[in-house]
């Protein structure tokens, strides 16, 4: 087994996944401490031109028609070769959609320990983040190579980014015959609707609003602050508003100046999303709630009684 | 037909109920159209009382349950006190048809988290059932847990799920138990161990669910030696008196404006502090009109010096409800979407017109559905809401 | 068509979570277990597709408090076959002993497809399915959003951010990790469960004991620590709102 701390790009369409670059930016940090090098791996179909912005020593690209979208089948088969054949100290992906998928694969077909929702390794210890975010876990970091699947929340997407690059290499691709599991092809989000993902302002909201018309409280609130509406997953699935404007590990991640969290717990899965934020203000009947620890400002006074109030108080300022 | 009574021990037999067209109850009806016109929300249902019965006679059940606006039903009853053939057609009909549509597996989404939330936790919120005595603290007032108590109390006082857990309705349980203490009565709650009384869950077609809660209940009450239960939540008093007997757990039980009321002579003297206003009575459902208990809180009210009572256009037995039962406290953003009022909004401009200064209620359901229509009602923003234990305690110095 | 579901059972974050005297787990006494949300979704899933095309689902659980009432609740909605697996789960499980004791019992029912939650939220160490399917030397793919199945061949959408989704096809056997199922998980009336816990039988099979490895050891475990709470505003929501306001003004917000 070598120091080298490799990482797996994830990207989809053209664009790095941000976890991609947090989990660059940690395996710079760790490989600081094993005197290892970061080897970035870029699996795809002509898909090297993406490594040049990333932060690592060499890039090792594999491409193949056959892994021009991810499936964890052909993908786990070319890295798991490649981490049989290599032993790092460690392998970092984003917990994703796809990096979960792999790290699962990767674990089981190599019998390699995982750390899945992991939020920062380092000095030989690793920490966690589970139970919808009301619990950390600690422990030490395996002897043996390990796994690691990655959550935004340690190291910021720039420090993942590198204007120099890294060295490439393209590495032979085994044989990729006989996968099982087929591409067809992209299905787009419903359209139609504001791109949540370029507003300034965002009245999120949550649970809290309890019902539908309540939705017009936090319109009038958005409209008020010229921002835009968006929601966490209950909301959505309640179809009270469109997928379009779901923010969280499924949906969307957002980087408004200010992000209103309304009625909204901070569990994980929408937390890691909003976390770009530059002012976070949370409003939520529980003091407990996780959000607060994201938040710059919080009150615990009912969403449903603050919306109105507050923009009737913003109404008064423009007007004023 | 005023103060008609749900016949007692009327349970809803799962399983082996012929079908709903088969009840002998149902074919009593003579089609006067008098349910579906009184039905506070009958103008939106595809299938209201008279007309449902009309289908079913005609064999379309599959008709009527695949439409969902019998979830509209709020279990109010009027439908049942105007019936000129006395047919209990909130629990025979109404309730009945919701079951089938359980079981067809058409719910609204709300509802059915309500009904999971009931069976996990005891509670329709979701909230942990530890937590349910939260509410005792603080305040100053003290509020005995019966635990492991042994000894004889006065009063098993079941506080109920909304008491318990919403905000705006603990400040009833803690004027009720002032009003407990200034009168010397010996008391105590279940604590962590109460269970939701179950009552709106069985009208909103879940008796098996009803039935799992009442055997939780019975366990707990049967701890304890206890004069009387008594309860600040009609539906919690409606479920013990009339459904609870029919599973074996048998227990004298009072609503509060009962209890109070028979200690009227030891209280008033007690009332010292003036309320200068008109205040209107809003009967709730489950304590007049199905329960036929209406003059005791007025008694109440009238012990309270400067108070003035006024009657609003629907009283005692026409009470127009607030719109909770049923289900339809957990199913406000559904009805909303296919009404667009809310009874509590009617409710509202009627106190206003009696020219009422405060409502008075006496059910946990009222008062915050009351209070959030003074938000949304012209004319409501100074219009008080409060519990009649609250009007009570406060009238004490 | 052969389906099994593999489920577990999660702590109840309604509830508050107290670590043991340990500090390394929760404290087994004040956890209360409940149907992870994913599996729920999976059974659902499961549940359609017999509906659709016909089958047998078998639903297959770790005894932990509660499981039956889940095992029954399932049969409600239309599972055939529940097997319990007993066995130390108290002691302490992570995902990959859970694919463990779960294999030879998948393996026996032959499946066509093995649907089950995409993740736990307390899962440390992967997801079930994931690892399952390496066990089972077939393909995996997850966070699944919608299932059909013709000619051996599974069609399935993928989750991606931002409300993006891809169709892939899946030659079977195959495990599939569910985000949602194509319909909310139904509800079952409680006269229905009872009534099936009269006709239905959970067959109990032993897992013995559980091979823990392919997780890193736990040390320590606590609430997080606040690193910077946010500073609270009191007051009414007019006060409230009035405070925010002014602080949006001065950050150049309004």
């Amino acid at each position: 087994m070598n120091q080298d701390i490799f990482v797996v790009i994830e990207h989809r369409r053209g664009q790095i996944a941000d976890i991609t670059y947090v989990a660059l930016a940690q395996a710079q940090a760790l490989a600081k401490e094993t005197g290892g090098k970061v080897v970035a791996l870029l699996l795809g179909n002509n898909a090297s031109g993406l490594a040049k912005n990333l932060a690592a020593d060499s890039a090792w690209t594999i491409d193949q028609a056959a892994l021009a979208e991810f499936a964890s089948e052909a993908y786990g088969k070319v890295l798991a070769g490649v981490i049989k054949e290599k032993s790092p100290r460690a392998v970092l992906l984003g917990d994703t959609t796809v990096g979960a998928e792999l790290a699962g694969l990767l674990s089981a077909r190599l019998g390699l320990p995982l750390i899945t929702s992991c939020l920062r390794v380092g000095a030989g210890k690793y920490m966690c983040k589970i139970c919808g975010g009301k619990m950390m876990v600690e422990g030490d970091l395996p002897a043996e190579t390990v796994l690691v699947a990655m959550i935004p929340g340690s190291f910021k997407v720039e420090q993942g980014q590198s204007a120099k690059g890294p060295e490439v290499t393209p590495l032979p691709a085994p044989d990729l015959s006989g996968l099982r599991v087929t591409f067809k092809q992209y299905i787009e989000p419903q359209t139609g609707d504001i791109d949540i993902t370029v507003q300034k302002v965002l009245v999120g909201i949550g649970r809290g609003i309890e019902r539908q018309d309540n939705l017009e409280l936090a319109n009038e609130l958005a409209e008020a602050l010229g921002g835009a509406v968006c929601a966490s997953r209950p909301v959505v699935d309640q179809g009270w508003l469109p997928t379009s404007r779901l923010v969280g590990k499924s949906g969307k991640t957002v980087k408004p100046k200010l992000y209103l969290a309304c009625g909204i717990s901070g569990a994980p899965e929408h937390a890691e999303t909003i976390t770009g934020s530059e002012m976070i203000i949370a409003v939520n009947t529980d003091p407990a709630a996780p959000i607060f620890g994201m938040a710059k400002y919080g009150t615990e006074v009912n969403m449903l009684d603050l919306m109105p109030a507050l923009s009737e108080a913003i109404r008064k300022i423009k007007g004023g | 037909m005023s103060g008609t009574v749900v016949p007692e021990n009327s349970p809803n037999p799962i399983g082996e109920s012929p079908g709903l067209w088969g009840d002998p109850e149902l074919q009593h009806c003579i089609q006067c159209g008098t349910c579906s016109g009184i039905c506070p929300f009958g103008y939106l249902m595809d299938f209201p009382p008279s007309r449902m019965i009309a289908a079913l006679r005609a064999e379309m059940l599959k008709r009527v349950t695949s439409t969902d606006t019998v979830w509209m039903c709020i279990a109010c009853s009027a439908c049942t006190s105007v019936c000129p053939s006395k047919i209990p057609l909130t629990v025979n009909l109404m309730t009945r048809t919701k079951e089938e549509l359980l079981l067809a597996g058409s719910i609204p989404t709300e509802l059915q988290a309500a009904l999971e939330n009931s069976q996990r936790y005891g509670n329709p919120m979701g909230e942990s059932p530890r937590k349910r005595i939260n509410w005792i603290q603080g305040d100053g007032v003290v509020i005995p847990i019966l635990g492991k108590d042994t000894r004889e109390v006065d009063v098993l006082w079941y506080v109920g799920d909304y008491p318990s857990y919403h905000a705006r309705v603990q400040p009833t349980g803690r004027a009720f138990a002032r009003l407990q203490h200034a009168l010397g009565i010996s008391f105590g709650i279940l604590g962590n161990d109460e269970n939701s009384d179950g009552d709106s869950q069985r009208l909103a077609g879940e008796q098996g669910l009803f039935e799992a809660l009442a055997e939780r209940n019975a366990k707990v009450f049967a701890r304890y030696k206890f004069k009387v239960i008594v309860t600040t939540d009609p539906h919690a008093y409606n479920a013990f008196k009339n459904y609870y007997p029919s599973l074996n757990i048998s227990y004298p039980v009072q609503h509060y404006t009962q209890f109070l009321a028979e200690r009227i002579e030891v209280l008033k003297p007690l009332l010292k502090r003036k309320v200068n206003a008109k205040v209107a009575f809003h009967d709730p459902c489950y304590l007049g009109r199905v329960n036929g208990i209406y003059e005791e809180p007025r008694l109440l009210l009238s012990a309270i010096p400067g108070l003035t009572l006024v009657e609003m256009a629907h009283n005692h037995s026409t009470s127009l409800c607030c719109g909770g039962g049923g289900g339809g406290m957990w199913m406000d953003g559904f009805q909303w979407e296919k009404a667009g009022v809310r009874l509590s909004e009617w409710r509202l401009r009627e106190a206003l017109s009696a020219g009422a200064e405060i409502l008075a209620v006496a059910c946990p359901y009222e008062k915050p559905r009351f209070e959030d229509a003074t938000k949304t009602v012209k004319g409501a923003e100074g219009l008080g809401i409060k519990d009649l234990s609250e009007l009570l305690a406060d009238a004490m110095e | 068509m052969k389906i099994v579901v593999p489920i577990q059972l999660v702590p109840d974050l309604v509830e508050e979570l107290v670590v043991d005297s340990s500090g390394a787990a929760l404290d087994r006494e004040s956890l209360r277990w409940k149907l992870s949300e994913p599996d729920d979704h999976a059974i659902e899933q499961a549940i359609l597709l017999k509906e659709k095309g016909g089958g047998e689902v078998v639903v297959l659980a770790p005894d932990l408090e509660g499981v039956d009432d889940v095992l029954f609740a399932a049969a409600a909605k239309g599972a055939d076959k529940l097997i319990k697996l007993t066995g130390d789960f108290e002691g302490g499980f992570n995902e990959h002993a859970v694919a463990r004791a779960f294999l030879p019992w998948v393996k026996e029912v032959q499946p066509d497809l093995v649907l089950t939650g995409v993740q736990t939220h307390n899962g440390l160490d992967g997801a079930v399915g994931a690892i399952m399917a390496e066990y089972l030397a077939v393909p995996y793919v997850g966070y699944i959003s919608g299932v059909s199945v013709a000619g051996g061949k599974a069609t399935l959408h993928k989750d991606y951010p931002g409300g993006l989704r891809a169709e892939i096809e899946v030659a079977l056997p195959a495990v599939l990790g569910i985000s949602s199922a194509e319909s909310a998980p139904r509800y079952v009336p409680i006269s229905k469960v009872r009534q099936v816990m009269k006709t239905s039988r959970i067959d109990t099979k032993d897992a013995g004991g559980l091979d823990l490895g392919g997780a890193a050891s736990v040390k320590r475990m606590f609430p997080p620590e606040v690193a910077e709470r946010a500073t609270m505003i009191q007051g009414s929501a007019e006060e409230v709102a009035a405070k925010l306001a002014a602080i949006m003004k001065e950050q150049g917000l309004v």
